[in-house]
């Protein structure tokens, strides 16, 4: 399985969810996608992202200003 | 992940583009990008001052003429732009540099940026023939990737859309 991670530091809504949609699009089905972003909004946006999408939110965290997000590809 | 296209009951969406201003433009390709990336179906019609939008080069301006809210931050503090302010020559040119400045500042995608992930992106971007027609626009002066249409085209869509927005 190889590794998937996405930088998206920095970056504002709606660009950390366009670019984890174009990187979960290339990956097999049941590979997971770790997200790394600063966007505050990222947080209530990823969880919605992955109800709608039918991915899993496999975790959603905070580290100081750093929000990371593993989301399981379906 | 699924193709969408091929369900019946995937989601969708149209935008009516009426303006084409550096803070108009932002709504509607902010949610038709979003929208397309959480697999919803979307068309964007572009017409009156929303149609430049689709043109091959952009040089997007905004005015704070009118614009009693808009405030920009400014040292610690947020400063208003007084309408008598606004409509000296050179404000709006100015206004709008600044205002792409703190975008680029801040991470926001660029108009330019976000037009082609919808064009990547497949969403349906539809120049309304008239408002060509009106103001004399050719569609070698516009993007690739974009469709001719009328009322009736947007209609057709409109009808079997989830939402539909005019912005």
């Amino acid at each position: 399985m190889t590794e998937h991670v996405l930088n998206a530091e920095g970056l504002n809504c709606p660009l950390p969810i366009i670019k984890a949609k174009k990187m979960l699009k290339s990956m097999p089905a049941g590979e997971v996608l770790q997200v790394r972003a600063t966007d505050p909004g990222s947080v209530a946006d990823f969880a919605a992202f992955c109800n709608q999408t039918g991915n899993e939110l496999l975790s959603s965290n905070t580290e100081g200003d750093v929000y990371t997000f593993e989301i399981k590809r379906s | 992940m699924l193709d969408t296209g091929d369900l019946d009951n995937a989601k969708s969406m149209s935008i009516i583009v009426t303006k084409g201003s550096l803070d108009w433009a932002y709504p509607p390709f902010i949610l038709g990008t979003t929208a397309a990336a959480m697999d919803v179906d979307v068309t964007m019609f572009f017409t009156f001052y929303g149609l430049p939008l689709l043109k091959k080069e952009l040089n997007l301006k905004f005015t704070p003429l009118g614009n009693a809210a808009m405030e920009m931050p400014m040292a610690g503090g947020h400063m208003a732009m007084p309408n008598m302010m606004a409509v000296l020559p050179g404000v709006g040119g100015m206004a709008g540099k600044m205002m792409k400045n703190l975008m680029k500042k801040k991470g926001v995608a660029s108009i330019e940026e976000l037009r082609d992930v919808a064009v990547e992106c497949d969403v349906k971007l539809i120049a309304c023939q008239m408002t060509m027609d009106l103001f004399e626009y050719s569609k070698d002066d516009m993007i690739d990737g974009i469709e001719l249409g009328g009322a009736a085209t947007y209609m057709e869509k409109a009808l079997k859309s989830d939402i539909n927005l005019f912005i």
